[in-house]
């Protein structure tokens, strides 16, 4: 094994403690929201800093690997992925706190309705950041397409859910608040499914060299 | 300066001009192969040069591209029992057809060596020496050619006050500018360089590296590297060799970022053996 495998090998396990982490921080999110559980939020809020960490150090080790490496080819493309998905990670994570954030808000009135659509994003998004993150592991550019399209199923189900928490607040003005933080919530969800798409157009990028970004390949 | 020296210096610029438009096809090979008695050691070689970019030759040693790059300006022929087949053309016309004045053709086709090699003379009589073999005699026709090839090798004002002294005197990276612009003094179409800067520090070698970069608007080079990140730096494609073959040639983003052949990739990466 080359002395820079290791190093190449290292950047992949940071990469894939930070998604762990990430992916703990939907999961936790998700269950904030449906459980009506603050102490979970703030746990969640808490473990972001974190995540935060966990960015720098891969930024930091990424441009190491640059200066001292060189990489060429594969590797070139590994790293450069590795430096575009980090921070897509660390949005991901913000966002579960955002979630959190309006889940805190929520649990201090009664429930506006029983949540149908807005679980059923937020596992699409999280089995997307889950999947992403497995076809980063195998370079799959074929996982990482199936991914890629079901950006829309995410599209069809925020749109149908503020349709219904627009009706929630045209019948009374006192659900506004209340349907307003779902809306976001739904919003929030959606741009964690978006993360998940920009990751694998970076594994597509690695797997091919190809850039698929504003295209409409694979999207 | 003297109204006749800018009417030479006129003259002469436009004399250097090689005409092929950038990018048109400048060498092209077709299935060449090379042998040193017995030993055949390249095989089958096709690509096209392009007029006025850098061409990078790769891959690791005794792979053939010192052998190749030697073929475009016949300076294998004066090893015994070396003889090649198919075709090697310059602007089309056959560099190995028995017609081919080999003298004419290696004006038109320069060398700079890995080790830089100037006469022990002076800095003047080197940059000189192809010049007055060449007919000119006209001390300043001399004076004019020596500046303004010592300008293009970027090397003038550095040596412009010493044009006396012993070219042995210099540095390594002025030894080998000075070659490139004894090279140039004759006004060559284009430009071989095997391993230029290997022999030589960071600085010098980012010179030769930026005095590359400048010669390409005017001459077709072709250079020999086992740098793989000065081939990067310096060339438009790049053509990877191994065991006398030709693995891979294309764009030199394309080679370094992503390359089609995966023993192009183990070796760029340095995956190899």
């Amino acid at each position: 094994m080359r002395h820079f495998d290791r190093d190449i090998e290292h950047l992949k396990e940071l990469l894939l403690r930070m998604g762990a982490m990430v992916e703990d921080s939907i999961n936790e999110s998700i269950r904030a929201l449906l459980e009506r559980d603050t102490a979970v939020a703030d746990r969640v809020i808490a473990a972001d800093n974190a995540i935060d960490q966990m960015e720098l150090e891969i930024d930091q080790h990424t441009i190491e690997l640059i200066a001292k490496m060189q990489p060429a080819a594969i590797d070139l493309r590994f790293v450069a992925a590795a430096m575009k998905i980090t921070p897509e990670l660390e949005r991901i994570a913000d966002l579960a706190v955002d979630v959190c954030e309006r889940a805190t808000e929520l649990n201090r009135e009664p429930p506006l309705k029983p949540l149908i659509d807005i679980p059923q994003l937020a596992r699409i998004a999280q089995d997307m950041v889950r999947q992403a993150l497995d076809a980063f592991v195998r370079r799959d550019a074929v996982l990482a397409r199936q991914v890629i399209a079901r950006d829309d199923e995410v599209d069809i189900l925020t749109e149908r859910s503020f349709r219904e928490l627009l009706t929630y607040m045209l019948e009374d003005s006192r659900n506004i608040s209340r349907a307003i933080r779902l809306t976001f919530i739904g919003k929030y969800f959606e741009r964690i499914a978006d993360s998940a798409t920009n990751i694998c157009e970076m594994v597509v990028f690695l797997a091919e060299g190809k850039v698929i970004k504003h295209s409409n390949e694979g999207a | 300066m003297t109204v006749e020296t800018r009417e030479t210096r006129a003259a002469r610029a436009s004399a250097s001009q090689d005409e092929t438009p950038p990018g048109s096809t400048k060498i092209a090979v077709r299935d060449f192969n090379f042998y040193y008695g017995d030993h055949h050691v390249l095989h089958d070689i096709t690509m096209e040069i392009p007029a006025k970019e850098v061409t990078a030759f790769i891959g690791p040693s005794g792979c053939g591209k010192s052998t190749f790059i030697r073929s475009i300006n016949r300076m294998n022929d004066i090893i015994p029992g070396s003889r090649a087949r198919g075709t090697l053309t310059l602007d089309e016309q056959d560099l190995y057809a028995p017609s081919i004045d080999v003298v004419a053709l290696r004006r038109k086709v320069g060398m700079v060596f890995q080790k830089s090699n100037p006469f022990p003379k002076s800095v003047y009589e080197n940059v000189a020496y192809g010049l007055r073999i060449g007919g000119v005699r006209d001390r300043r026709v001399l004076d004019e050619l020596v500046e303004q090839s010592l300008q293009r090798a970027a090397l003038w004002d550095e040596v412009k006050d010493r044009m006396g002294s012993s070219a042995l005197a210099l540095s390594g990276g002025q030894q080998q500018r000075l070659c490139i612009a004894r090279a140039l003094a004759v006004d060559p179409e284009v430009l071989l360089m095997d391993e230029p800067a290997s022999a030589l520090d960071p600085i010098a070698t980012q010179k030769i590296e930026e005095l590359i970069y400048e010669l390409k608007s005017n001459y077709t080079i072709v250079i020999v590297t086992h740098n793989m990140q000065q081939a990067a730096r310096v060339s438009d494609r790049t053509a990877f060799f191994m065991m006398g073959k030709l693995v891979e040639y294309d764009e030199t983003n394309t080679i370094f970022m992503n390359p089609t052949e995966k023993l192009t990739e183990d070796y760029i990466t340095g995956r190899f053996g």
